[in-house]
């Protein structure tokens, strides 16, 4: 599309670049689950990009078309559906950025969103914030909107903290070594996922070295345009992480593909060469060991059923569908159900629960009824979000199912 | 827009499904050919047939033109909004109501998909047949106004091959039923469903739709051919006409086409032809097998430098994914372009070819050609740079070359996306004036307040129609009389 963009913020050209690339031909109407819900073209890919143009163009209001972008998923299944290769992510989180800084919040929204960047990212914050919320809830009904939702998203209690080695030998012959970020939320929420994941590596002859004092990835800030927190986080990590490593593996879904955009992130920064090499050794955890070749599971004594729920950030942000159900497909006695439209967000994504909470419900609800119609005893996933968000609805259908990240029916597999 | 127009409009609709802000209008300015945008002055969204025959009657009784949109995938402008008009928005009314394998009937609401028709009843071995390349975003109530083809529509027809009946509601607010389920019930008498089928929404919106389907092919086999000359792949699809092989679709791209289509899916196409040729036979598995053997010979003959058949669905789906996405993949390649959509008559394609390129010579500019060859039709997409001055009119001049070659040659200056915005002014190259005057005619029959896509499809201004009242040119001449 021709545009007359006259923003001369720094990301103003790769802004420009993806929309003109745009033919607004509708392809991404199909792949997009907001439009498949709302029906309206401003919660369409080809819809937001043109009213990003609009603003861009300062045809309209930042502050109009707003509520439209925040819609938006983030789940980048309109990139992959896009022939002409618009960069839509690039678009959005440039754009998102650009107008936070801009942005006029009403003062909940403003806290509520200053309490996501400042717990969300550290684990021992998020741990006391969780114990916040336990006396939160009790006041919930006094609370604002933005508030409650956050409430609602918080599990009853903690797992107890469960420290990780700072290295796991490999097991029998060694293959190679990997480094585990763990940094993230995740593992306060769910520390046996990184456990299961450094376990599963050492079984396949990597040695696993899990550094102390990591900290978030900066993905979910980047998620919801907070870049200059996001950048200052993510730095943190470069110096902790050994140099003599094949990769870094990392276990939650976002982590690893807003890692790939760290040369976005940190373009025009001093670091930006640290920050790309650090990108470019990031892998996600079925990825590289499908890349790897998975050392035989003894597998299951009785078959399990097991869905594949694909995370956006695997499927679509970085093309991983089939290396997951490779590595599942090798274990004995583990029969795969496919989820119909399994391409369809589950209302996870990020931040969006606590955003969207209505359309986080309906794409949740959604995705669950598709689970439950493909008949599995078992759901799998490579990604926390979509796990909680998982767990979330079947507890509300009372559907007892277990949901574990790949790596913990891998450990299983091995076990067994 | 009219007050009392806008307060009767919101007696129809609740709040949240009549968008009136500029910002929820402006992602609706413009379909798939961005060279134009109008903003509507309201944008309607019903989710019931009884809303859509309220809303046209109302826009009838106080003469307020209407658009109906599915997707807004036209690439010919046919669903651009009229100024101060009313957009219909019909992607809500996107159910498949009946499904009667016994008869092999689809009834469908005008905003279902085109490809969650096929989805819905492959169960029975199924399928839709016309595939246009935006299959998976395309609604059946614009491949209705369009009379939208696909790349096999070679060996199946067109849409209107396979719309048995359909209840419409006429711009003038009446509701009927035209054809029936029977593909046999409409012998007697004008065929009515084949005059609304490509009448670009000049005579009102279908409501429902009875489509034909048709038993799903037991096999496919797919060969790409690679040349090193455009005409050779031409020439090709002669030859496999002669041979009386009928396939399912014969298909060309040359080498920016390929190239595109190569980044955006990564299909194997190779990267060094001038002009790739796909051809598909489909089918009763034993005559596919045996046909496959006599288009082989063919295809060897043929002067191809390579020759592969795809060797699995995966790989079968991704050439077609590439192929279907060609238009829009050219958009990796150049900011700007014009999609165009010619017909030849197939013996004279490679004729067609040589002259496309001399015109490229001529303009200096670069053309990506993607045609559903086995059948002439021709789609040139020309490369330009908008932001150089005069580029787009270079383009259009360019464009306009080749429509009248495909008339010239004895084709049409469309083959399935429709005359829109974009060709009105070609379609008296197309019809005499007395087929431009019997057109009008009957339209203002329909829709005397030319309120039902006003300004789509005849030549000239906002409501063409009304320049041509009064005595036809050749009545004023004394060719012809009414008498």
């Amino acid at each position: 599309m021709r545009h007359q963009i006259k923003s001369d913020d720094a990301r103003a050209p790769e802004m420009a670049e993806a929309i003109e690339k745009c033919v607004h031909c509708g392809f991404c109407l199909a792949a997009c689950p907001t439009y498949k819900l709302l029906g309206e073209e401003m919660d369409s890919p080809r819809g937001r990009i043109y009213l990003m143009k609009g603003v861009l163009e300062e045809r309209i209001e930042a502050e109009e078309a707003q509520p439209f972008i925040d819609r938006c998923l983030g789940c980048m299944a309109c990139v992959p559906a896009c022939p002409s290769g618009v960069a839509y992510g690039d678009l959005l989180v440039s754009y998102r950025t650009l107008q936070e800084q801009s942005r006029h919040r009403p003062l909940v929204d403003g806290v509520a969103r200053r309490l996501i960047i400042e717990t969300l990212p550290y684990p021992q914050r998020f741990r006391l914030a969780m114990k916040g919320g336990k006396i939160g809830r009790m006041l919930q009904p006094f609370l604002p909107e933005a508030f409650a939702s956050m409430l609602n998203m918080l599990p009853d209690k903690l797992p107890p903290p469960a420290p990780l080695p700072p290295m796991l030998p490999a097991h029998g012959e060694r293959r190679g070594a990997v480094a585990l970020l763990s940094g993230c939320v995740q593992q306060a929420l769910a520390p046996q996922i990184n456990q299961a994941a450094a376990e599963v590596l050492s079984a396949n002859g990597l040695d696993v070295h899990i550094p102390a004092g990591q900290t978030c990835c900066g993905s979910i800030l980047l998620h919801i345009g907070a870049e200059a927190e996001a950048r200052q986080i993510a730095r943190r990590n470069f110096p902790l992480l050994p140099d003599d490593i094949d990769a870094i593996i990392t276990t939650a879904a976002g982590c690893g593909s807003g890692i790939k955009d760290y040369p976005l992130l940190f373009k025009g920064q001093t670091d930006l060469h640290t920050a790309s090499a650090f990108s470019g050794k990031v892998m996600d955890f079925s990825a590289y060991l499908a890349q790897l070749g998975l050392r035989a599971p003894k597998g299951f004594a009785v078959e399990r059923a097991v869905a594949y729920q694909d995370a956006c950030h695997l499927l679509h942000a970085q093309g991983l569908q089939n290396e997951p159900r490779d590595l599942l497909n090798q274990v004995p006695n583990l029969r795969l159900v496919d989820i119909p439209d399994a391409g369809m967000c589950c209302g996870s994504a990020g931040t969006y629960n606590l955003d969207q909470p209505a359309i986080a419900e309906a794409l949740g609800k959604q995705k669950v009824n598709a689970i439950l119609a493909a008949g599995p005893d078992t759901v799998v996933s490579g990604n926390i979000g979509c796990i909680t968000q998982l767990r979330k609805h079947l507890d509300l259908q009372r559907k007892n199912l277990p949901v574990l990240h790949i790596a913990e029916l891998l450990r299983a597999a091995y076990q067994d | 827009m009219n007050r009392s127009f806008f307060e009767a409009l919101q007696k129809i609709y609740p709040d949240n499904r009549l968008l009136t802000r500029d910002v929820e209008l402006l992602p609706y300015e413009s379909d798939a050919l961005t060279a134009f945008q109008t903003k509507p002055g309201a944008v309607a969204l019903p989710v019931s047939e009884d809303e859509i025959i309220d809303t046209v009657r109302l826009c009838h009784r106080m003469k307020v033109p209407f658009v109906a949109r599915g997707s807004g995938t036209s690439l010919s402008g046919g669903s651009l909004p009229i100024a101060d008009g009313l957009m219909i928005g019909l992607n809500r009314l996107n159910h498949i109501k009946k499904i009667d394998p016994e008869q092999r009937i689809a009834v469908v609401e005008p905003g279902v998909v085109n490809l969650h028709i096929t989805e819905a009843v492959r169960q029975y071995g199924l399928y839709y047949a016309p595939d246009p390349s935006s299959q998976s975003v395309c609604t059946i109530g614009g491949n209705i106004a369009f009379n939208s083809g696909g790349a096999h529509c070679l060996k199946y027809g067109m849409t209107s091959n396979h719309v048995l009946g359909m209840k419409v509601v006429l711009a003038d607010g009446t509701v009927t039923q035209f054809g029936s389920e029977s593909i046999e019930g409409v012998g007697i008498g004008p065929d009515l469903v084949g005059l609304f089928v490509g009448s670009e929404g000049l005579f009102g919106i279908a409501l429902e739709i009875t489509l034909r389907l048709m038993p799903a092919p037991q096999l496919y086999r797919t060969v790409m051919a690679a040349y090193d000359n455009l005409g050779r792949a031409g020439d090709t699809v002669s030859m496999v006409v002669a041979s009386g092989l009928l396939p399912g679709a014969m298909e060309i791209m040359d080498r920016l086409a390929i190239k595109a289509a190569e980044a955006s899916v990564g299909a194997g196409y190779p990267l060094d032809a001038e002009a790739l040729l796909i051809v598909e036979l489909e089918g009763e598995a034993l005559q596919v097998e045996a046909e496959f053997a006599e288009l082989r010979g063919v295809i060897e003959e043929s002067g191809a430098f390579e020759i592969h058949e795809a060797n699995s669905e995966d790989e079968r789906a991704r050439i077609w994914k590439g192929r279907k996405g060609a238009f829009s993949a050219v958009g990796r390649l150049s900011p700007d372009y014009i999609v165009q959509d010619g017909v030849v008559p197939r013996s004279r394609l490679g004729e067609a070819l040589v002259k496309i390129g001399e015109f490229k010579a001529k303009y200096q500019l670069d053309v990506a050609n993607v045609f559903h060859a086995g059948d002439g039709n021709l789609h040139p997409l020309i490369l330009y740079n908008g932001r150089e001055p005069g580029a787009l009119e270079k383009a259009e001049a360019l464009a306009g070359e080749i429509l009248a070659m495909c008339v010239d040659l004895g084709g049409s200056i469309t083959g399935e996306h429709g005359i829109g915005m974009e060709k009105r002014e070609y379609l008296p190259t197309m019809f005499s004036p007395v087929e431009l005057e019997i057109m009008q005619d009957l339209r203002r029959a329909i829709d005397p307040e030319e309120i039902a896509n006003r300004g789509k499809m005849f030549p000239g201004g906002e409501a063409p129609a009304l320049q041509m009242h009064g005595m036809h040119p050749l009545e004023r001449q004394g060719v012809i009389s009414r008498e």
